[in-house]
């Protein structure tokens, strides 16, 4: 991917989590990661993923 | 539970027999070979498996008839296969409701269809329903035709204490009270098991806060014996329906309660009413129902630590709870009945050691930790247990409205026998087959034979299959079936010329040799009957 490419998929994500209802983000961004992950269809890389996703999150 | 103005035995398709207790009481105080706690499917599939063994056996039922209500009505391959062993599948086969399908739905849209593995090698469909009472009733029948069985209806265990070389019974029936010793006892007396009680022992595990009704109706509905799952219906938001097809037009309704339902409100006449006449509407039915029986019940998985207790052995729900939509709650208790009861059939006809027994726990708690670990799976689908559980759930279902991969989240996990891999009278495996063979301590499959099948063919006993017309080992209690290479069974076992199974009477493989000499089955029947080398 490019850096372009990046910038693409990043601002598509932002104006659909605007679009969407705003207490639908979480079930949105979830349905994307189950799609993503198919489409890689690499265990090991996704979950090494959703590890670095978790990375410096706030704590509550 | 049943509508206000019917007690619980006032069925709309069931008739109930009263039994009475013993008139006969002479040798109510006899000793026994094996004493077994409670006359439900467990129970008296125990017996039923133990009076093919040859050995005879009392058993105590503290009711005076039939299971209340329909309960567990899934009966899966394998426990079919159990029914036939013990002679009594006839007239579940004449009227149970085979099935082979399921369909899942999402807010109304089916997201899923699945077929159960099924095949012309298999001589009995994946799935079976059929209600309680009538499994209990056929297992009777079967009983009432067996000498090596008594049955004493109305008598409640009331006190067990070791004795020497036994255990010493106190029973209670209206006529009285007694003592009985026996050599052994099972104990079948379901998940609040008095006996587990007076031993001091306690069920450890999970609870799921998840609880669910059972309902069933009446009514002329046309729609096939498909299982139907309702994700979020209209009729039940964020809750989850199962529908399942039972015989006499009998459908179970089951449905879960909102964290906020109360488990008194929610089981009132009333409210299942209101609450199934819902799930009707959803289902697009608007016909007469009648309301049968309900009851309430709760995704646990709960099990004791060790199946045995000197001479007490526990089977069925006394040793174990689990969650129902794996439908392994009967299904594992029949296995656990029939494991126990070959084994002390054969102790007890001095064919096996008595160190045999010590098998039973390690086998058939391995089972229900395998079941544990697929039901775990089921609940965390069907009664997401957190945030996280819930939010992938509802996305996946949500996601299976438009791709199908998503759906298949929702399959739940298909029942299979458990493999004894680990077991002590399984010998090792035989690591020079082919893949896809059935490994040591796996249940034999099935496969065409002429025109039966090879089921057909095992012995009472222990069965050795074997391609090799030269291979011959002779003992008490085996059959030995030669097989030609070019058949179904062959391929299946991935045989070559000289290649054998040894399967045990419950239709386990004990050992299997792709290179078999007589030496090594010998060692591996006496392994198989607690006699190592």
């Amino acid at each position: 991917m490019t850096p372009q490419d990046v910038e693409a998929v990043y601002e598509a994500l932002a104006r659909k989590i605007d679009a969407i209802a705003p207490d639908q983000t979480e079930p949105f961004l979830a349905k994307l990661a189950l799609l993503l992950a198919y489409d890689c269809a690499d265990v090991a890389r996704v979950q090494r993923r959703i590890d670095e996703a978790a990375l410096n999150l706030d704590h509550p | 539970m049943r509508p206000a103005g019917r007690s619980e035995t006032d069925s709309l398709y069931f008739t109930y027999p009263h039994f009475e207790p013993p008139q006969e009481r002479a040798h109510l105080g006899d000793r026994a070979p094996v004493a077994i706690v409670g006359a439900g499917p467990i129970g008296m599939t125990a017996a039923l498996t133990l009076a093919r063994h040859g050995v005879a056996s009392v058993v105590f039922e503290s009711k005076a008839t039939f299971n209340d209500g329909s309960r567990a009505i899934c009966i899966a391959r394998p426990s079919f296969h159990i029914l036939e062993r013990i002679g009594a599948v006839g007239p579940f086969l004449d009227k149970a409701l085979g099935w082979t399908t399921g369909r899942s739905f999402y807010r109304g849209t089916q997201i899923l269809e699945f077929e159960m593995p099924d095949s012309a090698d298999e001589k009995y469909r994946p799935m079976y329903n059929l209600q309680q009472q009538f499994i209990e009733q056929f297992l009777w029948q079967a009983i009432a035709a067996e000498p090596l069985i008594e049955l004493r209806w109305h008598s409640t265990v009331t006190g067990i204490e070791d004795i020497a070389g036994g255990i010493m019974l106190e029973v209670q029936d209206p006529c009285g009270a007694y003592t009985m010793p026996a050599e052994y006892v099972l104990a079948a007396d379901g998940a609040r098991s008095p006996l587990r009680k007076m031993r001091g022992h306690r069920l450890h595990g999970e609870n799921y806060e998840g609880k669910y009704v059972i309902a069933d109706v009446q009514m002329p509905h046309d729609y096939p014996t498909i299982r139907r799952a309702l994700f979020d219906p209209e009729c039940r938001r964020g809750g989850t329906v199962l529908v399942h097809k039972q015989p006499d037009d009998i459908w179970r309704i089951d449905y879960q309660l909102a964290d906020d339902e109360s488990e008194a409100e929610a089981t009132t006449e009333e409210n299942v009413r209101a609450s199934v006449a819902a799930v009707l509407a959803d289902l697009d039915y608007h016909g007469p129902w009648e309301l049968e029986w309900w009851s309430i019940y709760s995704a646990n998985t709960l099990a004791l630590d060790d199946y045995r207790d000197g001479r007490l052995f526990f089977i069925g729900d006394s040793a174990h709870i689990v969650p129902i939509f794996g439908v392994r709650g009967l299904n594992n208790g029949l296995a656990d009945a029939e494991n126990i009861g070959w084994k002390l059939g054969h102790v007890l006809t001095g064919r096996a050691a008595p160190s045999l027994l010590d098998s039973y726990s390690p086998e058939r708690r391995g089972a229900t930790l395998d079941v544990f670990a697929n039901a775990s799976k089921s609940a965390r689908f069907m009664t997401p247990p957190t945030r996280g559980w819930r939010l992938m759930r509802d996305a996946a279902l949500n996601l299976a409205l438009s791709h199908s991969f998503a759906g298949a989240l929702a399959n739940p996990r298909q029942m299979t026998p458990y493999t004894y891999a680990d077991s002590p009278i399984v010998a090792a495996d035989d690591q020079t087959f082919g893949q896809g063979s059935p490994v040591a301590g796996a249940a034999l499959p099935n496969a065409r034979l002429g025109e039966g099948f090879l089921s057909d063919q095992l012995g009472q006993g222990y069965t050795l299959i074997t391609f090799d017309a030269a291979l011959r080992v002779d003992l008490p209690d085996l059959v030995t079936l030669h097989l030609a290479l070019d058949t179904p069974a062959a391929r299946m076992l991935c045989a070559g010329p000289k290649t054998a199974y040894l399967v045990r009477p419950d239709g386990h493989i004990a050992a299997r040799w792709h290179d078999a000499a007589p030496d090594q089955v010998l060692a591996a029947y006496h392994n198989s009957q607690g006699r190592p080398a």
